[in-house]
């Protein structure tokens, strides 16, 4: 996983709620068996018609937005497991994920691939929904370390909440599977003492 | 202090806890598949680690699979590749798998309670959000990532945050014609699909209660679709009857042992939840989605609400624009092109039935597909010893053999742009079942009556 600490990137505004998994990458293109190209496919049907077409008024492709940071309406990425959907995102070039709210399972499949689900109120989502369509040139200041998310042009700094054990692993480039594998002097002896188990 | 029915399971598979809130939490069962397995397999290879518990994974395939000739290889190239993936590396790492063609392989949800994987009080997880499903066993079972799936074969565990706790109880008897796919379906209507977001929900009530274990699975499946990590009914006397016999289920002494444990698997009285809701089962009706989340649900002879807030009105256009819906319109007498009966929400042997019994001297519109997946191949090969399968054929359905299919449109069965689908599975999100397919969550029940019907109609005067 790419280590994480501070993100200066204008910003793509999607200001949709409820944009579900199926959304963000259709199952149809799940069938790889690695991590990598499924950037290509993200948003697949509300990016290019049915002939493969860029249809013209999706904001990746107007021309008018760019940057590392994708600003979506509220309980983004509902529905299925699929960490694709991370990869999906990861792979197209984003790195944050701003919203007011995040489906579960996704949030934690965006903290295991270096992808930060970073969650705002209803109120300063409007608002920067707002600012970047008036000026797509906004540039955002994601400060992990410190845990704000800086406006310049507002000259406001945001402070963001998250886990402070995923902090350090995004800070770090560490993922869950080396603290667990540690962990197993302790997984054995748990599992030789439940009595209850059948 | 009394304890809730996920405290008791909770507690039991802490490993132990780390500093900051996270626990090590244990995992008894993992269900694997074809379609979240392969880049975790890749990753414990990448790392050179060995499986920590191979005998606690069992597999299938069921999600990449075509549903008409099962016993030829499969024609598609990257759906072949990635089942024979599973098959290769269940092979490489000695996992049981129940691979296409197998008599116990199937939607991976119908598989495991059918043939008594999942048991009350363990924990269960698979890279699939409607792991939710096993809960109906008072079981804790959540859909976890790729990644997770690598840490749990790497480890058997999971570093985690215990979920917040929500009681749902709906009590009362319900209507003719509501089944338990209503139930849930009405429940989610009112707390909208990020209603539940990080919340466990139990159910409790008399509506649950009275259900069948099929049922139950219906009610828990559809859990995420409100946002919830999980959701679990204790288990009782309707859960041992279904256990009792099966496959994997505790024998002999072990399995008198295992119901005395299983009996003490319930909420105390007067323990505490973040938060508690009640509904009354008699206000349910029949139910049918209207637009693209199961949250935008209503009673089949409703109208489609207008009073929606601001803030969410341009979503809410969105959605009925691509439903080819207005505001304030009624459904009934609306042509349906297809109806899909299938998926881990209603396949069971119980929905095929229930199908069966509706149809049984009848025929479906002529305009109409009506096409039936049974969950598994146990529901299949039951469904031909009961005779199921003649009475659907001379209905003018079209039985198929076991996958998700349509549910998620992975394989060719696609509903085409455009056309509408009344669907027994759990989720009508844009394209689901297909680019630019149109979706109508509904039971088996109404599924059947709008095949037969060509459109959908108020279910209740079929009832009398
Ligand atoms: S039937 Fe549908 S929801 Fe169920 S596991 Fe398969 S794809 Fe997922």
């Amino acid at each position: 996983m790419e280590k994480f600490e501070v993100l200066q990137s204008t910003a793509v505004p999607l200001p949709i709620e409820n944009i579900d998994t199926d959304q963000i990458i259709p199952a149809r293109f799940l069938k790889a068996t690695s991590r990598e190209g499924f950037g290509e496919n993200l948003f697949r049907d509300w990016r290019f018609d049915n002939a493969g077409q860029p249809k013209a008024d999706f904001v990746m492709n107007t021309g008018r937005y760019s940057g590392k940071i994708l600003v979506a309406g509220k309980n983004f990425g509902c529905g299925s497991s699929r960490e694709h959907a991370a990869w999906a995102i990861y792979d197209a070039g984003f790195k944050v994920v701003i919203s007011s709210f995040f489906a579960d399972i996704f949030k934690g499949n965006a903290l295991n691939n270096g992808l930060l689900p970073l969650q705002v109120s209803d109120e300063v989502l409007a608002r920067l929904l707002t600012q970047i369509e008036q000026d797509p040139q906004t540039t955002l200041v994601v400060n992990l370390v410190n845990q704000e998310l800086e406006v310049p042009v507002w000259e406001e700094k945001i402070p963001f909440a998250i886990d402070a054990y995923k902090k350090e692993c995004m800070i770090n480039g560490y993922d869950d599977i080396d603290f667990l594998v540690n962990q197993k002097e302790a997984i054995e002896q748990y599992e030789s003492n439940r009595p209850w188990a059948y | 202090m009394a304890k809730t029915l996920l405290d008791k399971i909770w507690d039991a598979h802490v490993v132990k806890s780390i500093p900051g809130g996270l626990d090590v939490f244990y995992i008894d069962r993992h269900l694997i598949h074809e379609v979240t397995s392969p880049q975790a397999f890749d990753e414990i290879e990448a790392r050179g680690l060995p499986l920590f518990r191979k005998e606690q994974i069992v597999a299938t395939a069921d999600h990449n699979v075509p549903t008409k000739n099962q016993h030829l290889p499969i024609e598609e190239p990257l759906s072949r590749f990635q089942v024979d993936k599973l098959t290769e590396n269940c092979a490489k790492h000695n996992i049981e798998l129940y691979g296409l063609g197998h008599e116990r392989q199937g939607i991976v949800h119908v598989m495991g309670p059918e043939l008594g994987i999942t048991q009350p009080g363990m924990t269960i997880v698979c890279g699939d959000s409607h792991t939710s499903t096993h809960g109906a066993f008072g079981a804790i079972a959540f859909g976890i990532g790729t990644s997770q799936v690598a840490q749990v074969m790497a480890s058997q565990c999971l570093l985690l945050s215990k979920p917040k706790s929500m009681r749902i109880t709906v009590d009362g008897e319900v209507r003719p014609g509501v089944t338990a796919k209503d139930i849930i379906l009405y429940v989610i209507s009112k707390l909208g699909t990020g209603g539940a977001t990080g919340y466990f929900v139990e159910y409790a009530g008399s509506a649950f209660r009275n259900l069948s274990m099929e049922g139950r699975m219906t009610v828990c499946n559809m859990s995420i679709e409100m946002g919830a990590r999980g959701g679990m009914i204790a288990p009782d006397q309707t859960t041992f009857d279904y256990l009792q016999g099966r496959e994997f289920a505790p024998k002999g002494e072990r399995w008198e042992q295992a119901v005395a444990y299983w009996s003490t698997l319930f909420t105390e009285e007067g323990a505490q939840f973040d938060k508690e809701l009640s509904f009354d089962a008699a206000d349910i009706a029949p139910m049918i989605t209207f637009g693209t989340n199961p949250g935008m649900g209503m009673a089949i002879d409703a109208l489609i609400p207008t009073d929606v807030p601001v803030s969410e009105q341009a979503s809410y256009s969105k959605s009925l624009q691509y439903m080819g819906f207005q505001p304030g319109e009624s459904l009934l007498g609306k042509e349906i092109q297809y109806v899909f009966i299938g998926s881990c929400t209603n396949s069971r042997i119980e929905d095929l039935r229930q199908v069966a019994r509706f149809v049984q001297g009848k025929k479906k519109a002529a305009h109409v597909e009506a096409i039936i997946v049974p969950g598994s191949k146990q529901v299949e090969k039951q469904a031909i010893e009961e005779g199921i399968d003649k009475v659907l054929a001379e209905a003018g359905f079209e039985l198929r053999e076991p996958g998700c299919s349509a549910c998620l449109a992975m394989n060719e069965d696609k509903i085409p742009a455009g056309a509408y689908c009344v669907s027994t599975s759990n989720r009508n999100f844009e394209g689901r079942q297909g680019p630019g397919s149109r979706t109508l969550l509904a039971s088996p029940l109404v599924a059947a009556i709008t095949a037969v019907e060509g459109k959908i109609v108020d279910i209740t005067q079929y009832l009398n």
